[in-house]
């Protein structure tokens, strides 16, 4: 599959269709390929794909969207959401896109070099169809293993608030502010990002750690409210290994609880559901769940 | 050389504990150095904390002063220095490299006051890695993993922490412990060095890494050299490399309004941040590949011009597992260290 | 246990007085609580000005050594922490600390030599406390030329000290000329560096240069045309600081902090910089 990739990204090059190719090149160790953009036929030889490519690649489509041309990128299938959803967007262009869907076999998570089983994004997988491409390459393997992705969610939920809240303390006082999640996410895609302004205390930088703790991550959740696919690349990249993606699933299931089943990404089209308010039918926008 | 059997380490934890405040890598979700209490899920067998230990020094967030306004005069409040001793237990040889890279930086002349009465109160006690593993590269930046610097050194092997003193903060620390320790013979220590050194030798990283290739005289040949066009491309802009690194030193200086008064704060900063250079009038480092640049060459090239050639990385390798684009200086090593006349 | 404190704590300065230079410079005279001057400096030093809660920014020092009755800042409004400044009045407190960076080589290499100071806008500020230096010890140099210009007449600061002091002094010219023309101007009208190369300085002189990047840029250009080499031509270079004594690692070009190594640089030292400044 990867000698497929090779051959039909040299084609689509060599030939002129793209002017570079996205996609993931060969690391120092198995497990550590990178993304890498690919101008040249010889530099496709790096080219790499198996299940240390976790990368989400579409979110670097926002800054390929501004140089010429077409760019051949290399999507998995959870992956293409989060095309769709910046093409919504309007932050990339379709047509400035070459879209190789390629098949996915789940996505290795990886401690100090050594393989730690499936990612947990895999193991409760759903997208396992490209919702946008240009051509296919490759089969899917299914991954999912029993039980629903808002598993985990729910049981916070069940949670006596001081045990819920010591669980979110106990995650989110690891954070050293990087940004990492931040900066990986594809609907994390202002120009500007209010963290980044001087005006406010919120500058990037902690001053009082309680920030992270309380504030950041919930503000984040909430701004990709209904924007967010749930392709869980912010956990992946956290250093400090926070669970953030249960943050994001939170609002997913209240938002489908609330608004009905929403599935961001799933075409360019249907608005979103915090987009498109209907008095007659949607929820109350006051509701505020009863608290434990 | 001393020792204490493994079981026993709780009752040695207690002991220091008595004195002086103890931090020391502790599993809470993840592995960071944290302050030790009884009952504390102490962790010594994982090699890499996530976060270095530099923040006893040099910590994220620290109040430099408070300062009061009153119609048109202030009145300023220094913070005061850190005055209680502590410890920090368990340091690897990188992350004790990594403090004396700081130290080149914050106690040369200009000396930082906050920083150098953290340094006197704090006792370090170093531990050498049993268990190197393949992303670690100590070795290339000249640390020995199985004899690391630190005011103790302990070993943990066969059962039992051997343990050292090496400076006279340590001997007074040692001291104070003399109930709990025994005199011990070096042979397993000496083993395991012997061990360590063997495991290291046959890292990927370990050796080859063509280091010789940075140096002064090339400072502006490598700060043109092209492959800086695609190095950089997949940077996300993030601080994970900077934040998890024992040698990344700048600040930046900021105020928060408590409402009442304004703290003058300093903080980690990045300089992969794009606001890290930003001035009224522009940016002198306009994209990322200069910000990318700027890190490496810092480490590899302007930190060694200004200190004797040595260079501000310690190959402790947690750029190598958390970059979340698999970006890290090895890369950029190899990449750069090509000679041009070759 | 080290009582020293640290040097990123300022100490308390009273603004004694305010000059309106320019519509956007004012020159601000700061002496320390205890009524002295705050620290000594050279010219070519700054340091760092602070409103709590507002910023704290790096500014040249204006005044010259000599002067002991407290430090004059000249100060162009230009950001938060300016026009806070600028809205203070006489009586009110800031933040001082310093004095910080190398300094004009005023009392090593410049004696004795024939000297070319050129400025640009508010560049006349740190030039100008080697201008007062000079003035107070007029003996130990030789011929002075300054060449200054600004946008506009408006613009020229210490416009009355330049007419009445300035130009008075022993072997001294001045050379002023403001970018368009006014009709209350009778004096050249062009920007520096071509005034500069009007003016063809014989290249016995060692020349200071200091002003906006561009301007330095054109008119190094012109003194190498004029066949002036590197060595006699001393420059400022500015980056955004935030410690000021070379730690905080944000202002430094290659190996250089332009707050601990600068912000004065002979221009040869400046071609084995990166170009990123």
């Amino acid at each position: 599959m990867q000698e497929q990739m090779r051959i039909r990204a040299k084609e689509l090059l060599t030939g002129g269709a793209v002017q570079r190719v996205l996609g993931w090149k060969k690391g120092d160790f198995p497990y550590n390929p990178e993304p890498a953009f690919f101008t040249t036929e010889c530099e496709l030889d790096d080219l790499v794909y198996d299940r240390f490519c976790a990368a989400n690649l579409s979110g670097y489509m926002v800054e390929a969207n501004k140089e010429d041309g077409k760019t051949l990128v290399f999507l998995k299938p959870c992956d293409t959401y989060s095309f769709n959803q910046l093409t919504k967007e309007h932050r990339v262009s379709r047509d400035k896109a070459w879209i190789i869907g390629v098949g996915c076999e789940g996505n290795a998570a990886v401690e100090e070099m050594q393989e730690t089983g499936l990612l947990e994004r895999c193991k409760v997988c759903t997208k396992t169809e490209h919702k946008v491409f240009d051509e296919l390459i490759g089969e899917d393997v299914k991954t999912r293993e029993e039980g629903d992705r808002f598993e985990q969610v729910s049981d916070i939920e069940k949670m006596p608030p001081d045990e819920r809240f010591d669980f979110w303390q106990g995650q989110l006082s690891r954070c050293i502010r990087c940004n990492a999640c931040r900066n990986v996410c594809p609907a994390c895609n202002c120009r500007k990002c209010v963290f980044d302004s001087g005006k406010y205390d919120t500058e990037q930088k902690a001053n009082v750690t309680t920030f992270e703790e309380q504030m950041f991550h919930i503000i984040r959740a909430y701004h990709v409210a209904g924007r967010c696919t749930d392709c869980s690349e912010c956990s992946r990249v956290c250093p400090q290994g926070i669970d953030l993606h249960l943050l994001n699933r939170k609002v997913i299931k209240d938002v489908n609880e609330l608004y009905g089943e929403f599935q961001a990404g799933n075409d360019v089209e249907t608005p979103g559901p915090l987009t498109d308010y209907d008095a007659d039918s949607d929820a109350d926008p006051s509701v505020v769940y009863e608290r434990g | 050389m001393l020792k204490i059997a493994r079981e026993n380490l709780p009752a040695l934890f207690a002991a220091i504990a008595d004195t002086a405040a103890l931090y020391l890598p502790i599993r809470k979700g993840a592995v960071n150095y944290a302050q030790w209490s009884d009952g504390a899920d102490v962790d010594l067998d994982t090699l890499k904390t996530i976060a270095s230990p530099k923040d006893f020094f040099l910590p994220q967030s620290e109040t430099l002063y408070t300062a009061a306004l009153a119609g048109n005069k202030i009145q300023l409040e220094a913070e005061p220095f850190v005055d209680e001793p502590f410890v920090v237990f368990g340091v690897k040889g990188c992350d004790v490299r990594g403090i004396e890279i700081l130290d080149k930086v914050y106690l040369s002349d200009p000396v930082d006051r906050f920083y150098e009465a953290r340094r006197e109160k704090g006792t370090i006690v170093s531990m050498a890695c049993a268990e190197p593993q393949a992303t670690c590269f100590c070795k290339s930046f000249g640390v020995d993993a199985a004899n690391p610097a630190g005011d103790v050194v302990t070993w943990m092997a066969d059962g039992n922490l051997f343990w050292e003193a090496q400076t006279e903060k340590g001997k007074k620390l040692t001291e104070m412990l003399s109930n709990l320790l025994t005199s011990a013979e070096r042979s397993p220590v000496s083993s395991q060095q012997k061990d360590i050194r063997q495991k290291i030798d046959t890292l990927p990283y370990s050796v080859g890494l063509p280091l010789d290739q940075f140096k002064s005289e090339r400072l502006l040949e490598l700060f043109d050299a092209p492959q800086w066009d695609s190095l950089y491309r997949t940077c996300l802009a993030c601080g994970t490399c900077t934040f998890i690194c024992p040698t990344c030193q700048c600040y930046d200086i900021k105020d928060f309004n408590t409402g009442t008064c304004v703290k003058r704060y300093r903080c980690w900063d990045s300089c992969m941040y794009s606001d890290f250079t930003l001035m009224a009038h522009g940016n002198p480092r306009k994209t990322q590949k200069e910000r990318f640049r700027q890190r490496f060459m810092h480490k590899l090239v302007y930190y060694p011009d200004k200190n004797d050639g040595e260079y501000s990385c310690v190959g402790c390798g947690r750029c190598v597992n958390k970059c979340p684009a698999s970006l890290n200086i090895v890369k950029v090593i190899k990449s750069l260290g090509v000679n041009a006349d070759v | 246990m080290c009582k020293t404190p640290d040097l990123l704590i300022p100490q308390i300065g009273v603004i004694t007085d305010i000059r309106t230079e320019t519509p956007d410079v004012k020159t601000f005279k700061i002496i320390g609580a205890d009524g002295k001057k705050p620290f000594d400096h050279m010219p070519g030093q700054c340091a760092m000005l602070s409103v709590p809660g507002v910023g704290e920014a790096m500014f040249s020092i204006t005044s010259s050594p000599t002067n002991d009755d407290g430090l004059l800042f000249s100060i162009k409004q230009c950001g938060t922490l300016t026009d806070y400044l600028h809205a203070m009045e006489v009586g009110s407190e800031v933040t001082i600390r310093g004095p910080y960076g190398n300094a004009f080589p005023v009392d090593t290499v410049l004696p004795g030599q024939n000297l070319l100071i050129i400025a640009g806008g508010i560049g006349l500020a740190p030039v100008g406390s080697v201008v007062r230096y000079v003035f107070d010890n007029r003996d130990q140099y030789g011929s002075v030329d300054i060449l200054y210009g600004s946008r506009s007449m408006e613009d020229l600061v210490f416009f009355e000290e330049i007419e009445k002091t300035w130009r008075t002094q022993p072997d001294t010219k001045v050379h002023l000329t403001i970018d368009r023309a006014q009709s209350e101007w009778d004096g050249h009208v062009g920007f520096v560096p071509d005034y500069l190369k009007e003016l063809s300085f014989s290249t016995d002189k060692t020349a200071l240069v200091c002003g906006p990047p561009i301007m330095i840029k054109f008119t190094l250009d012109a003194l190498l045309g004029l066949g002036f080499k590197k060595e006699q031509v001393f420059t400022t270079l500015e980056l955004r600081m935030k410690c000021g004594i070379g730690k905080c690692g944000r202002c430094n070009i290659g190996s250089k902090y332009i707050c601990k190594d600068g912000p004065v640089f002979r221009c040869d030292e400046i071609d084995a910089l990166p170009d990123e400044y």
